[in-house]
């Protein structure tokens, strides 16, 4: 019984970080604005920025493993034999896990420290905000960012829900 | 793999050095990181126009303050470096601590919370690094690395210290992990093990 809450509840935490990934691609890929301010015509899309071409591609490679993970049920069996045998597939199985939220963090806090800038500005550096001409890519990216946020914090529950899975550090088990 | 080679080996004792060695190499690596990049500045002046016959000349700065980005990195490897120090400390001189298994289920969430910390700081400053060294024609931003050539390779440098600490810090943090489910004393206090796993 508490094998199957814990593979529900790990299921239903991966469904909905695959999602939040999912939708941070597709809000980042379709945000898209043309302005013109005098005869200059200014189209802003997200590859321009390196770092926002890195959250677009690190989430997509979240949202496939997310997914693919969902539909592996002959690992429910595999848990009882990793716990008390294989140290290496606890480790990699966690490894895995770990990879990803890393890869989660590093995209978002690039792309939010570029977003930063395109927002405010760099007043040193005399590079202009750019959010006045384009409000609505602005906007767009910050939805992105935030569903990113979103999948983060969740693959962070993940892990640590998996490693407690796995490994009983408090010693709640009684067998 | 070499990593999963790392992490087999931390059932032996010699783990214990093995990861000693390679906090003090993550604590140095990540406290240069935020000292080069704490101490960036420079000032350069230049001739920005012409009055009559006599240049006019205005003095510019770089201090890694103008962008939070690097605010961010230089705090973010102070914090991962001292917690690694502070972990050199509780391994050297804790050994003598009860309760194990809350010892070391806390080594390993603080190291997974300061990988992602230290990935996240690494990562925010190379991006902005490459706006500023290549500027962005699109969004109309200028390079800043060909003015401020001294500036921009010591925030390199910088850089490499704390990717080399990511990756460090990646490796201390599946040990103290793997060590989770096989925990073994590593100092020669004579305290009775409890294993985690009955």
């Amino acid at each position: 019984m508490v094998k199957v809450t814990q593979r529900l509840g790990g299921l239903v935490l991966r469904f909905a970080a695959f999602c939040a990934a999912l939708g941070a691609v597709i809000a980042m890929v379709t945000s898209r604005e043309r302005s013109s301010f005098f005869v200059l015509s200014l189209v802003a899309k997200y590859s321009d920025l390196a770092a926002f071409k890195y959250f677009v591609i690190a989430n997509a490679i979240v949202s496939v493993y997310s997914f693919l993970v969902l539909f592996l049920p002959k690992e429910s069996l595999l848990w009882k034999f990793v716990v008390v045998l294989d140290l290496f597939f606890l480790v990699n199985g966690k490894l895995t896990v770990k990879m990803v939220t890393m890869l989660l963090t590093s995209s978002l806090s690039a792309a939010a420290a570029v977003a930063q800038v395109g927002k405010r500005g760099n007043a040193n550096a005399g590079w202009l905000p750019i959010c006045g001409q384009v409000p609505r890519f602005c906007d767009q990216i910050t939805g992105a960012l935030i569903a990113g946020l979103v999948a983060l914090i969740l693959y962070v529950f993940l892990l640590i829900f998996s490693i407690h899975s796995v490994v009983d550090p408090f010693l709640l088990r009684k067998s | 793999m070499a990593v999963s080679k790392l992490v087999l080996a931390a059932t032996s004792t010699k783990s214990c050095k093995v990861l000693l060695g390679l906090r003090v190499l993550a604590f140095s690596a990540t406290l240069s990181a935020a000292i080069v990049m704490g101490l960036n500045k420079e000032t350069k002046t230049f001739v920005v126009g012409n009055v009559g016959n006599t240049p006019v000349k205005a003095t510019f700065t770089a201090k890694f303050q103008h962008t939070p980005a690097f605010v961010f990195f230089v705090v973010a490897n102070a914090m991962v470096s001292f917690h690694n120090m502070l972990m050199i400390a509780v391994h050297l001189f804790g050994g003598e601590m009860e309760f194990t298994s809350f010892r070391l289920l806390s080594v390993a969430i603080l190291d997974m919370l300061n990988v992602t910390l230290i990935s996240a700081a690494a990562n925010a400053a190379a991006f902005i690094s490459e706006v500023g060294k290549n500027g962005n024609k699109h969004a109309r931003w200028d390079k800043i690395c060909d003015r401020f050539a001294t500036y921009c390779d010591h925030g390199a440098g910088a850089l490499i210290a704390a990717f080399a600490g990511v990756v460090l810090m990646l490796i201390i943090s599946a040990i103290s992990i793997s060590r989770l489910a096989q925990p073994n004393k590593c100092s020669s206090s004579t305290a009775a093990t409890p294993s985690v796993l009955p």
